[in-house]
């Protein structure tokens, strides 16, 4: 049976992370291929690279970040960071991204992601959703959470999907870093709601918050990053807590 | 010389990448007559069936694989280079495929789809494959008319063929290029079969 996905999350400005690590043993503190490299030898199913290099130079960073990271990791790949175009999809994907991540510009132009669709494959589309509860539903917020969209997550992920989209990378602005666990509730909601697979985002915390958003969020793949970054637990520690209770995982 | 046969799909830097990790140097190219010089061809595709055949028939590439094949060269099919191996796909009514073998590609019908992640390889008696976990995106999946040519199975919501192999033709439903050691494995056990 298809295996549940630990999927890194690393935050890249100018080819270094963003958010401290605790790997003091690394060689060059910071190295997103040096960490990312650590992360695959720990068992991680895939990466994320977000690339928050704020100036006109980030299109030409995740590029080279793409095009080194491709040559080093044999697992698959997401770049994402405020990508605009169908231009710049291309070039990432051409020197080795096998997704790119679309967020604010998807919201802004829904046709970019039925454009990257219709010429590189749906597979290669992920369509990344910020969501808070706003009363009895979710909405999509953009700018780290500050701004809302006002369109409803549920709504704004089933238009994605038709629009062709591959997977949604859903993080819930609530519970991101709040390490209280998964928002279970937004999770299990949007993911029975679509047929595409649904990367879980934002809370993780305890080992059995990932196998609650296995089990009760229906997640097909969980995202973390400080948790990781700070050594609180490996991606192996988290393979080897989810064996045991039962949900498979690639070993 | 091993070539990669690009069709106009994009990302082939995996496969390159993959082998030239394992020391082997590739050349990706969509002449056919590079493909008839070729001591390998790696046929890798993502996309749409349709897409693929109509782009190989167009750019004179089909003619020069099915030689290829017929002089007994390794060949290595990844994805929708498998799937075009076969007669027919229900993602592509109307649109031959290569017919290579004898068979259909048929579309899952449970779950979610596609199928995006790692997945279990259990092997026939094939020593090219072992057991373990590889790594897949596909909607579509091969039903040989012949069941020995299948080399390996998998399970989505049912079992299905993950990996073909007859004489000097190899293919697999996943990604060998992006199923980390496993992936590699299986390269480096192809190119000295």
């Amino acid at each position: 049976m298809l295996t549940k996905r630990i999927i890194p999350c690393l935050d890249v400005k100018d080819g270094m992370v963003v958010k401290g690590t605790n790997f003091v043993d690394l060689k060059h503190a910071g190295d997103a291929i040096e960490l990312a490299k650590r992360y695959n030898g720990q068992g991680a199913d895939e990466l994320v690279f977000l690339d928050i290099t704020a100036s006109h130079e980030r299109r030409k960073t995740a590029i080279a970040l793409a095009s080194k990271a491709a040559q080093e990791l044999f697992i698959p790949f997401t770049v994402g960071g405020g990508i605009t175009s169908i231009e710049e999809i291309r070039d990432l994907l051409s020197a080795g991204a096998d997704k790119v991540s679309l967020n604010t510009s998807a919201i802004k132009n829904p046709d970019l992601i039925k454009d990257a669709a219709n010429r590189f494959g749906s597979q290669c589309v992920v369509v990344a959703i910020d969501a808070k509860r706003r009363g009895d539903s979710w909405g999509v917020f953009v700018k780290g959470g500050r701004e809302d969209t006002g369109l409803d997550a549920l709504s704004w992920a089933k238009q994605a999907e038709r629009m062709g989209a591959g997977e949604i990378l859903l993080t819930s602005m609530d519970r991101d870093g709040t390490k209280e666990g998964f928002d279970i509730e937004l999770t299990r909601k949007i993911s029975e709601s679509l047929s595409i697979p649904v990367i879980a985002s934002g809370g993780a915390g305890s080992l059995s918050s990932f196998a609650e958003v296995f089990q009760k969020g229906k997640a097909d793949a969980a995202l973390a990053a400080s948790l990781f970054h700070y050594g609180t637990f490996t991606v192996g520690d988290v393979k080897k807590y989810l064996k045991s209770n039962g949900i498979e995982i690639r070993d | 010389m091993i070539v990669i046969v690009d069709y106009g799909s994009g990302n082939l830097m995996g496969v390159k990448n993959a082998l030239k990790r394992l020391g082997v140097d590739a050349i990706i190219t969509s002449k056919p007559k590079d493909i008839r010089q070729a001591k390998r061809i790696i046929l890798p595709g993502v996309g749409a069936f349709g897409f693929m055949m109509q782009s190989l028939r167009r750019m004179g590439i089909e003619d020069a694989l099915k030689e290829a094949i017929k002089e007994g060269k390794p060949f290595l099919g990844i994805c929708i280079g498998l799937q075009v191996l076969f007669e027919k796909s229900e993602e592509s009514p109307g649109i031959a495929g290569m017919g290579i073998f004898e068979g259909s590609i048929m579309k899952f019908h449970k779950g979610k789809v596609p199928q995006i992640g790692w997945n279990r390889i259990i092997p026939k008696d094939d020593p090219l494959f072992v057991e373990g976990y590889a790594y897949f995106v596909n909607s579509y999946f091969a039903i040989p008319d012949d069941k020995k040519i299948v080399a390996a199975t998998t399970d989505y919501f049912g079992e299905f063929a993950s990996a073909i192999r007859d004489k000097n033709v190899t293919a697999v439903q996943f990604h060998p290029e992006k199923s980390g050691e496993y992936g590699l494995g299986l390269l480096r056990r192809w190119l000295s079969c």
